[in-house]
């Protein structure tokens, strides 16, 4: 059975820093300079980028040679459509280019034109970036080189070191990917009666375990059967008083983030108790959920805002002992 | 079935960043240690373990792929481990499981996690669409267990601040230590902020930059090893879900199994008399306690008397955490290894000034997930 589920976008996004070393620290100042540095091997080869360790001998690598921004593409594939974050934004090719000086290849974008004017063995030479921040994108990208200047032989190490400035310390590097997060039909159904101002749990065919939010039983793997409605109101099994400020938080701490065994449910759910200071919020207080507007109501767990003391007496210990 | 010794140990200075170095060069750090502790070099090396815990963007940050020839695997089998926090119990387990298969001779076990460059805190990540905005931050998970196991043993408040102090002191006996506070009480910890009530600040593990490595040996290897080695008596693994009706948050079912299967195997019958100093995994203080009574050190409700009793502090009857633990040094993918490294290291003899005089027969243990992988070793000074 396919069933249309709910679905809406959603991006996440981390801006990592990555702490380059000895060796990639030297290839960025390079590059901010205008200038390409590769790293000589124990077998005599030189790799752009280079290693921080010698793959051989396992030893650290500490030569580093000056390489031409010019060089040949060993292989290549077009891009007709440009994805978001990608060097260029109209068609080019990504291509494996050797710099004249370096044994490896390395990989980046070459800004042809068109698919007629790539091809294996066409020159090209760097199209550095305007600002150069000692980053990987200080290489804008290749481009065709219309004049070769023919044979430019690698600088010595002491030329390469009497030229250089302080290693980059960190690099950022923003990540960001978009995502489609589809509900399943589980989820869906919960999310629908939420909707409509009620709790649904659905039943394990295996266990009896009424789960809310219904799934797939995590104890037996297999789909719920049963539907039925649990009720808004319950027993705070545990919590946690939040007294920290953290990244992403919504309310001024102090705060409770309470277990909440919903009356007919099987396993407690996460919910803010509000409505009452920290310090009296207690192991098997009742509470009752707290809608919002019924005008504001979605197919979202929004629609209920908190919980809070809903005045019955405290539950039992023995009542809930099992699902902490 | 064959037999598996740690030959020789390394691990990092642990810090808030370690910015002086790559990730490659971080790992390194630990490497060339272990190498150097087991008299080791490169091409006796026949295979590579690679543990770091999950991060946001599993597929961008791939560290297998892009650390392949800094950690010595190029050439060599590579495989790479992965079950959040317990990942270094783990990832010292699948090297000793590719001894004992026969498979190979010595085994590089490494670990590690640059928090200052990840985004390991699984729980401050993003909010998917459909779900509750009920944030807690990362203690705001496991308080809640933890106050469940004081309602449950009408443990006295003070004990969790008597573990941090204990791991706190012992950790400043540990050059490699992220936390050495040699000089904290009682009163300092409980004067520290309540962050996530019932933890208070100076209860919880830091957040660091570090990396651990092990080289492990077949039996042949150990009997050549001039040093002395630490025979892995008995390793064992076992998972349960994050959440479903019914889980015990304070005495998980997984851990519990594990620790019977592990002493099984071991031979311990009685783990409080036989073992004599444990690496337990305690990311916050209350765990102590907890963990005494899951692996079953102790019965239901005894943990915390016997932290009350001092019987875990250096000189007692069970040391536990003489590295100072995850209390002081928590670069969570290498964090396990530690646990398990360091137990190593007491039977070895080579703890330096948190060795447990005359240790035979030690404990690592690890934990990971919402208390959802449990992983553990025995290790001793003789097979």
């Amino acid at each position: 059975m396919c069933v249309d589920t709910l679905s809406a976008p959603l991006t996440i996004a981390f801006d990592y820093t990555r702490s380059l070393g000895p060796v990639l620290g030297r290839f960025m100042a390079g590059l901010r300079e205008r200038r390409v540095l590769g790293g000589r091997t124990s077998d005599g080869r030189v790799h752009v980028p280079p290693l921080e360790y010698d793959p051989v001998t396992h030893a650290p690598v500490t030569e580093l040679v000056e390489v031409s921004p010019t060089g040949t593409v060993v292989s290549w594939a077009w891009r007709e459509d440009p994805l978001e974050g990608q060097p260029l934004d109209r068609p080019f090719a990504w291509a494996l280019i050797r710099l004249d000086g370096a044994d490896t290849a390395m990989l980046h974008a070459v800004d042809a034109g068109s698919e007629e004017d790539i091809n294996t063995g066409l020159r090209v030479r760097i199209r550095w970036a305007a600002e150069r921040t000692g980053h990987i994108r200080d290489i804008s990208c290749f481009e065709p080189a219309t004049e070769d200047p023919g044979g430019v032989s690698p600088l010595s190490q002491a030329a390469a070191d009497s030229g250089e400035t302080p290693p980059v310390l960190i690099m950022t590097t923003p990540i960001r990917l978009h995502y489609l997060h589809t509900t399943s039909a589980e989820e869906d159904r919960y999310l629908r009666a939420l909707a409509e101002g009620r709790i649904i749990g659905q039943r394990c065919p295996s266990c009896r375990k009424v789960y809310v939010p219904p799934r797939v039983c995590p104890a037996c793997g297999v789909a719920p059967d049963e539907i039925l409605d649990v009720e808004d109101r319950g027993t705070v099994t545990t919590f946690c008083v939040v007294n920290v400020p953290f990244a992403g938080q919504r309310l001024t701490p102090p705060y409770v983030v309470a277990q909440v065994l919903l009356d007919g449910a099987d396993i407690p759910i996460p919910h803010l108790v509000l409505g009452v200071p920290a310090d009296q919020v207690r192991m098997g207080l009742r509470v009752a959920a707290v809608w919002r507007d019924r005008a504001a109501w979605s197919t979202t767990p929004e629609n209920i805002d908190h919980f809070e003391p809903s005045g019955e007496p405290d539950a039992p210990y023995e009542s809930y002992r099992e699902h902490l | 079935m064959r037999r598996a010794a740690v030959l020789g140990t390394g691990q990092t200075e642990h810090r808030t960043r370690r910015t002086d170095v790559s990730m490659a060069g971080l790992c390194r750090e630990a490497i060339d240690r272990a190498l150097a502790d087991s008299g080791t070099d490169w091409s006796q090396i026949d295979a590579v373990v690679l543990g770091k815990a999950p991060d946001l963007f599993e597929g961008v940050m791939m560290p297998e792929l892009f650390l392949a020839d800094a950690i010595g695997a190029a050439g060599k089998p590579l495989l790479r481990v992965h079950t959040a926090g317990s990942v270094g119990g783990a990832t010292a387990i699948v090297a000793t499981t590719l001894i004992r298969s026969g498979v190979h001779r010595r085994v590089l076990a490494v670990a590690f996690e640059k928090q200052s460059e990840s985004n390991a805190m699984w729980a401050l990540s993003i909010q998917p669409p459909f779900s509750a905005p009920i944030t807690a931050g990362a203690g705001g998970y496991f308080a809640p267990h933890i106050r469940s196991y004081i309602r449950r043993f009408d443990a006295p408040r003070h004990i969790g601040a008597l573990v941090a102090v204990k791991d706190r002191r012992n950790g400043a006996l540990n050059p490699y230590a992220h936390l050495r506070q040699p000089d904290i009480t009682l009163e300092s910890v409980q004067a520290s902020p309540m962050l996530w009530d019932p933890i208070r600040y100076d209860e919880t593990c830091p957040s660091s930059d570090g990396a651990c490595a092990v080289v492990i040996g077949d039996q042949q290897a150990a009997e050549a090893s001039e040093r002395q080695v630490a025979w892995i008596r008995a390793t064992a693994m076992r998972t349960e879900p994050t959440f479903y009706s019914g889980k015990d948050h304070v005495d998980p079912r997984a851990g519990a199994e594990a620790a019977a299967a592990l002493w099984a195997a071991a031979g311990v019958k009685d783990p409080l008399e036989e073992i004599d100093v444990a690496e337990l995994y305690v990311p916050f203080s209350w765990f102590e306690p907890m963990w005494l009574e899951n692996v079953g050190f102790v019965g239901q409700g005894q943990g915390w008397k016997l932290v009350e009793s001092g019987e875990t502090a250096l000189g007692g009857a069970l040391p536990v955490n003489p590295s100072g633990g995850v209390l002081c040094s928590n670069p969570i993918g290498a964090s396990g290894l530690l646990r398990f490294a360091e137990a190593a290291m007491q039977v070895m003899g080579r703890a330096g000034e948190h060795q447990v005089a005359g240790a035979s027969t030690a404990l690592g243990h690890a934990y990971g997930g919402g208390s959802q992988f449990f992983s553990m070793w025995v290790v001793g000074r003789n097979p």
